[in-house]
């Protein structure tokens, strides 16, 4: 049996509670949205992308409290890195929260998703606000959306 | 109640196991409910016994199989009090009955300019297939609004605004899937007879729950789901009355719809086969009769007392005891189905810890979003009971929420 505490860590339940940078960015010069259908939840990014680099970023949305975290969670882990350093540590959130392995050491706070991977139908609600948030920087239009492949 | 209410959770086998190390209490009935063992026999037997394909064979499987099959047609036309079994037309559900009313009937019928009339309630399969039509013929979708605040009723003050003689058709439900709201059917169908407009009731959530009377209801087409009411998944029902359903042109092609195929034309089975194309779906039909002798075994005027009761008691319980919470619909005189918002705590983590300690809900938007945005909220939490609930069950909901509440809080 799962153990809710894997889920709602204390990282967890205090991002919910607080979000970091949950506001519209007034500098920004992308946006994105994100949606999940399935359950009516909302999100929009604000990026301020200077060259490649995610110079800033915030977001304003409904959602659940995992997905909550994990906007809070992306914006303070994406802030100041480049376009592929964002790509590479969605890739390795992106095997921790379907696997549950934590690849490397500087996963630092974001280890606090890895007991998603538990809860298999909560795992788009981790990666909503990272797709939100990746597909604005990269300037793709399209709002994000849970029930496309490849999440 | 009757002797059939003893025991009664020992007829439904699943109910009987742990989730989570804690024993199942299953509250997402408004979803789908549970199968009786009679029902689950019914299948079983059918696939042992009786199975062959219907109305083709001259065989004894054969035979067999379409006698209980049209068996089953008559039994669902006693269950409907309709006039005859002809206008019992089996389908895959209420989604796809309303679909083919919204083809066979409206591409037919409607013209640039007539209204189709809706309400602010309607579950999305009530609200689509007229979007669709309406993009299809140019005409135009009109809505019954819902008062404002919680109470969730109809605002049937509106009613003569709104319900005026362009209107060709009035789609409503009968009991609304988010807030337990019962809306007058009859009432509703009468002042639409008054305009000339036709009406079709989405039954999805009031067929398994309540006695039904499509003739003193005075409804046109009836839509229900047999897994909503102790019966299979993929099986449905749509009532028509039999000289609309004379005077529709078919909706889908195939075998069994026909009396006459030639290479450029043919000609239509009459009704209800002119809707039924294709092999059926024998062996649920078959059983979704079988679950009709279950519930009016019980009596289902008993099964409205009791969900009605038990949906009184959760609303005071949680009203009482919950700190801050939203409750949704009426008070009173609902079905058993609450719909709530506990403020803080997204639907969907609640609904995640609630199975943690074995209590199935719901939490989204209930294939409701319109109304969702007009209540202001994202999406709520939902518990929905039926003939096999307990007031057990409900403390162990009340239990769950307060845990909850306090997780959340920290
Ligand atoms: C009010 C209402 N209408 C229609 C439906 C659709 O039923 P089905 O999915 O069985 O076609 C539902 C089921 O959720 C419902 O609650």
């Amino acid at each position: 049996m799962q153990d809710l505490t894997d889920l709602y860590q204390s990282v967890i339940l205090d991002h919910n509670r607080r979000p970091r940078n949950y506001s519209v960015l007034p500098t920004a010069n992308r946006v994105g949205s994100g949606n999940n259908p399935m359950c009516g939840d909302q999100i929009t990014v604000y990026v301020k992308l200077e060259g490649d680099r995610i110079a800033d970023v915030s977001f304003q949305g409904s959602g659940c409290a995992i997905s909550k975290a994990s906007a809070s969670l992306m914006t303070v882990n994406l802030k100041g890195k480049t376009i592929p350093e964002a790509e590479a540590i969605y890739a390795d959130l992106h095997k921790m929260v379907t696997t549950g392995k934590v690849e490397d050491d500087n996963m630092s706070d974001l280890a606090a998703l890895a007991g998603v991977y538990q809860f298999p139908a909560r795992i788009k609600c981790a990666t909503l606000g990272w797709h939100a948030a990746l597909n604005a920087a990269k300037g793709d239009e399209k709002p994000a959306t849970t029930e496309l492949p490849g999440d | 109640m009757n002797k059939a209410w003893q025991n009664i959770r020992a007829d439904f086998p699943i109910l009987d196991q742990q989730v989570n190390g804690r024993p199942l209490v299953y509250l997402d009935n408004a979803a789908t409910s549970q199968k009786p063992q009679c029902v689950i026999d019914a299948l079983t037997h059918y696939y042992e016994h009786d199975n062959a394909n219907v109305h083709r064979g001259i065989h004894t499987l054969s035979m067999r199989a379409t006698f209980a099959y049209e068996a089953a047609r008559e039994r669902s036309a006693k269950f409907l009090h309709a006039a005859e079994p002809g206008e019992i037309v089996f389908t895959a559900g209420t989604t796809d009955s309303i679909n083919l009313v919204a083809n066979a009937w409206g591409d037919e019928n409607l013209k640039a300019g007539d209204v189709i009339l809706l309400t602010e309630m309607e579950h999305h399969s009530n609200l689509v297939p007229w979007q669709l039509l309406a993009r299809r013929t140019g005409a135009k979708l009109r809505y019954l609004p819902v008062v404002a605040g919680d109470s969730g009723a109809l605002d049937l003050a509106q009613l003569a605004k709104v319900l005026t003689p362009d209107v060709k058709i009035f789609a409503f439900t009968h009991v609304s899937n988010t807030l337990g709201v019962i809306n007058p059917a009859a009432e509703l169908c009468a002042a639409a007879r008054r305009v000339g407009a036709l009406t079709v009731v989405d039954a999805a959530q009031s067929a398994g729950h309540m006695p039904l009377d499509v003739r003193a209801m005075g409804c046109d087409f009836l839509a229900l789901s047999g897994h909503k009411m102790c019966g299979p998944t993929g099986v449905g029902i749509l009532y028509g009355r039999k000289a609309l359903l004379d005077a529709m042109p078919p909706y889908r092609g195939g075998g069994s719809m026909i009396s006459n195929v030639e290479y450029f034309e043919s000609k239509w089975a009459p009704a209800p086969q002119k809707f039924e194309a294709g092999t059926p779906n024998i062996a649920d039909v078959i059983a979704l009769a079988r679950a009709m002798d279950y519930l009016d075994d019980l009596g289902r005027e008993a099964i409205a007392q009791h969900d009605e009761k038990l949906a009184a008691h959760a609303y005071a319980r949680l009203a009482a005891e919950i700190p801050g919470i939203r409750m949704l619909g009426p008070a009173h005189h609902r079905s058993g189905v609450i719909s709530f918002d506990l403020p803080g705590v997204h639907a969907h983590d609640v609904v995640t810890m609630a199975d943690q300690e074995g209590v199935a809900l719901r939490g989204g938007h209930h294939c409701n979003q319109p109304l969702m945005r007009k209540l202001g909220l994202s999406s709520t939490s939902r518990a929905s009971f039926y003939l096999y609930n307990t007031e057990e069950e409900i403390e162990r909901l009340v239990q769950t929420l307060q845990k909850i509440q306090k997780f959340f809080a920290g």
